[in-house]
């Protein structure tokens, strides 16, 4: 029951017996291939994820699920990986899984039919792929590229620097925007044609993930590697909405991992002979944390349910991304602040959901600039 | 389960709008309560009684209650269906708040024959007004050390002591009272008992209190040697605080359910976004402020999320992680909502958020001023805000009591 305020007018939200099965599956194979000493010791790895997760990953057809079944994939949608990437959040499981589902997004809207007939088979059955999108102005407006593709005969020759490349060691391809005659495209970069001293890895605030940066100047490619111009902006609209979902999903697993983290916290230690839990200033901030994630996830399924709908999907995704970002900053925040001195040590996981959620908020825009753009499609 | 006819249903939906379409007073010359707990004057009292009374003949309250006791005895779907439309509608709210939602259901569910007959029909009616006598000016929060004390003597109970914030106390007939009858009982809980008590009996004495609004709707009440019939008692003695608990849970549609209609008349937060449009901050269209957009998206997507969340309420995989979590947090979530929704209108209106109800050049005759003072009537009454927290801490979070 509501009180005062009519609830009539919410717009849609549903979940999808394929979503359902996959919130009970993700959520198994994630808690047992991710508990959180397996996170921290990848933390020191060079890749900074297990190969055999990958595999596993693979073999499950989780990579396939956006992809249609012509390109071998499952034709399921982004609704369907959604629940994978929420519980992927939760267990801090990082591997290339969101890069190469946002690739294939791409070439899926984007590419040609030969790219798609060779690219899309590959990466459902577990071959990795990158975007490279951000530069150095930092502008989420995927259409403002500096970076550019110089066609001549039938070459292309690229310039400019790309950052916070996620995974770069690992993808076979690295799927760059460039402009090329001042017309935003997309370009596929195979992994052998990038020098690896133009590769260097960037010192982030998340371990969890490896980030890098690209020099594209002097990578020369057969002009096919371009993907069909013609495509490209509403590919790259698709993207933005596409990785804004994908992100709001993984920060409301983070979210409800940090609730959880710090209640156990609550429940088990003591000061002046009471369990802290029972403090009503600790209490209270929970509940408010607790109950910005219920409506951070309440945005969550029903962007995911949204999310193909012209109009409708671009508002639920946006509001979906600025307020799982306020969420999960405000609970793991405060996740720090509640294990007392022991929340200020490298030990203490909050500090690793802490520095996701400051990513998080950093790419694709972060509330601020979902709720301008909210604010002119909603007024 | 009875098996609902669709053709049924849509047939009694579409004679319940042409009838309240034709029906539903429209231009009335005072200010029409907004919810049960603004009836401050006998023009609003008179008006919203014979309305109530006007839906129950019609058919459109108590739908779904016993016949034999003057319900409807329809499918539950029928009343549903009958209150949307007045909601949709916009009609006039139910007057008889307290009987229709909580007395009436308590008294089909656990009340004796005799009882039932007494009561159900004149709290469709409106012709038996209803008011609550829980709170009492020692003990708010703290319902379960209530004092009234109630002491046997012969076939009355004499009742002495005090509850406040008494709605419609002034216009009641019958109070549902909580009060002590054992004062050495091994609980504080188990010393209550729970009385259907008549407000006019001896020793019954009514005082209005203004709110912050500067209206009025609720009152004192003070029992001085008062005598109700020993037949008052609603089960046992020591049944009150069980009893008074359960009145609580037919606000989430438990068991019988409530009789239907509105009790409130319901914001559309979408309305502060024409406010947005026609007020002025600063000799510019609030909506055009960078700050004030984001603002209003903000509370935007906090009023899709209260929707949302209802929705999601019946998505089982969806909340299995917290089950309990929407139904307890909706009352916390909402009204402070409200509050937040009202003020921020206030700010919205620049200049003329100093202006009050009544004077030509308030925004929307000042009903966001008067709706963000009243707001407190749901964020303090009704388990204030904290205590809500304790609530969702302790039964949703797990956390130890404090």
């Amino acid at each position: 029951m509501s009180t005062f305020i009519n609830p009539a007018q919410a717009p849609a939200i549903g979940l999808s017996e394929e979503q359902a099965q996959l919130i009970d599956i993700a959520a198994g194979f994630c808690r047992d291939k991710s508990p959180v000493d397996a996170v921290r010791a990848l933390l020191e790895e060079d890749t900074g994820f297990n190969p055999d997760i990958w595999h596993e990953i693979a073999e499950l057809g989780w990579l396939g699920i956006g992809i249609p079944e012509t390109y071998g994939g499952m034709g399921l949608g982004l609704g369907e990986i959604v629940p994978i990437v929420e519980q992927m959040g939760r267990h801090l499981l990082t591997t290339p899984y969101v890069g190469t589902v946002l690739a294939a997004q791409a070439v899926l809207r984007g590419g040609t039919e030969a790219q798609k007939n060779d690219i899309l088979p590959k990466l459902a059955s577990g071959t990795a792929a990158t975007l490279a999108l951000c530069e150095d102005h930092g502008d989420w407006n995927l259409s403002n590229i500096t970076c550019k593709g110089s066609v001549a005969g039938d070459r292309v020759e690229l310039s400019g620097t790309k950052y916070l490349v996620s995974d770069v060691h690992e993808a076979a391809y690295v799927i760059a925007t460039v402009a090329v005659d001042g017309q935003a495209n997309l370009v596929i970069i195979p992994a052998d044609a990038l020098p690896q001293n133009a590769i260097r890895r960037e010192k982030i605030i998340d371990e969890t993930r490896r980030a890098f940066a690209i020099v594209l100047d002097g990578i020369s490619l057969p002009a096919d590697a371009l993907m069909d111009a013609r495509a490209a902006a509403d590919t790259l609209a698709h993207i933005e909405l596409a990785a804004s979902l994908l992100a709001a999903a993984e920060m409301c697993g983070g979210t409800y991992s940090v609730v959880d983290y710090t209640l156990d916290y609550l429940k088990t230690r003591k000061q002046f002979g009471k369990l802290i839990g029972g403090y009503q200033s600790l209490k209270h901030t929970m509940v408010d944390a607790h109950m910005g994630y219920e409506r951070a996830r309440a945005h969550l399924y029903s962007a995911a349910f949204l999310v193909g709908q012209q109009g409708e999907g671009e508002i639920a995704v946006r509001m979906a991304k600025a307020e799982a970002e306020e969420a999960f900053a405000f609970a793991a925040d405060r996740a720090i602040q509640f294990h007392g001195g022991y929340g200020f040590t490298y030990d203490c996981d909050a500090q690793l959901y802490r520095r996701r959620a400051i990513w998080n908020a950093a790419l694709y825009g972060d509330a601020r600039y979902h709720r301008r753009k909210l604010a002119d499609l909603m007024f | 389960m009875s098996t609902v006819d669709e053709n049924e249903l849509k047939e009694f939906r579409e004679q319940a709008e042409a009838w309240f379409g034709e029906n539903t007073p429209r231009e009335v010359d005072f200010m029409l309560p907004l919810t049960f707990m603004e009836v401050g004057t006998d023009e609003q009292f008179n008006f919203l009684r014979d309305w109530q009374n006007k839906v129950y003949e019609a058919g459109y309250l108590g739908a779904h209650w016993p016949k034999e006791y003057g319900g409807g005895g329809l499918d539950r779907a029928f009343q549903d269906a009958a209150t949307k439309v007045m909601s949709a509608a916009r009609t006039p709210i139910m007057l008889n708040a307290i009987g229709l939602n909580w007395t009436g259901p308590l008294l089909l569910d656990r009340g004796t024959h005799e009882e039932k007959q007494k009561y159900i029909k004149d709290i469709l009616s409106a012709e038996s007004i209803w008011c609550q006598g829980f709170s009492e000016p020692d003990h708010g929060s703290d319902l379960g050390n209530a004092q009234t004390r109630a002491v046997r003597d012969g076939d009355e109970y004499v009742i002495n002591g005090s509850k406040i914030w008494t709605t419609q106390g002034n216009y009641a007939d019958y109070m549902i009272l909580l009060a002590r009858t054992n004062p050495d009982a091994e609980t504080k809980y188990k010393g209550l008992s729970f009385f259907l008590a008549p407000m006019k009996a001896p020793g019954v004495e009514t005082v209005p209190i203004r709110k912050l609004t500067g209206e009025y709707g609720f009152t004192q009440t003070f029992f001085t040697d008062a005598r109700i019939p020993a037949s008052s008692l609603m089960g046992q003695e020591g049944e009150g605080w069980i009893i008074a608990m359960e009145t609580l849970e037919y606000e989430r549609g438990a068991r019988s359910g409530q009789a239907g209609g509105h009790v409130m008349m319901l914001t559309n937060p979408a309305d502060i976004i024409d406010l947005a449009k026609s007020a002025q901050v600063n000799g510019r269209p609030a909506i055009e402020d960078p700050a004030l957009r984001e603002e209003l998206v903000k509370l935007m997507a906090e009023a899709r999320a209260l929707g949302l969340n209802s929705r999601r309420d019946k998505i089982q995989p969806l909340t299995q992680d917290y089950p309990m979590s929407l139904a307890l947090g909706s009352k916390l979530s909402s009204t402070d909502f409200y509050q937040r929704l009202n003020a921020f209108a206030i700010s919205l209106q620049g200049t003329r958020g100093a202006y009050y109800v009544d004077d030509p050049s308030a925004h929307d005759n000042g009903i966001w001023q008067r709706g963000y003072l009243n707001s407190f009537s749901a964020t303090i009454g009704g388990g204030t805000s904290q205590i809500q927290r304790n609530i969702i801490g302790e039964h949703v979070l797990g956390l130890p009591k404090g």
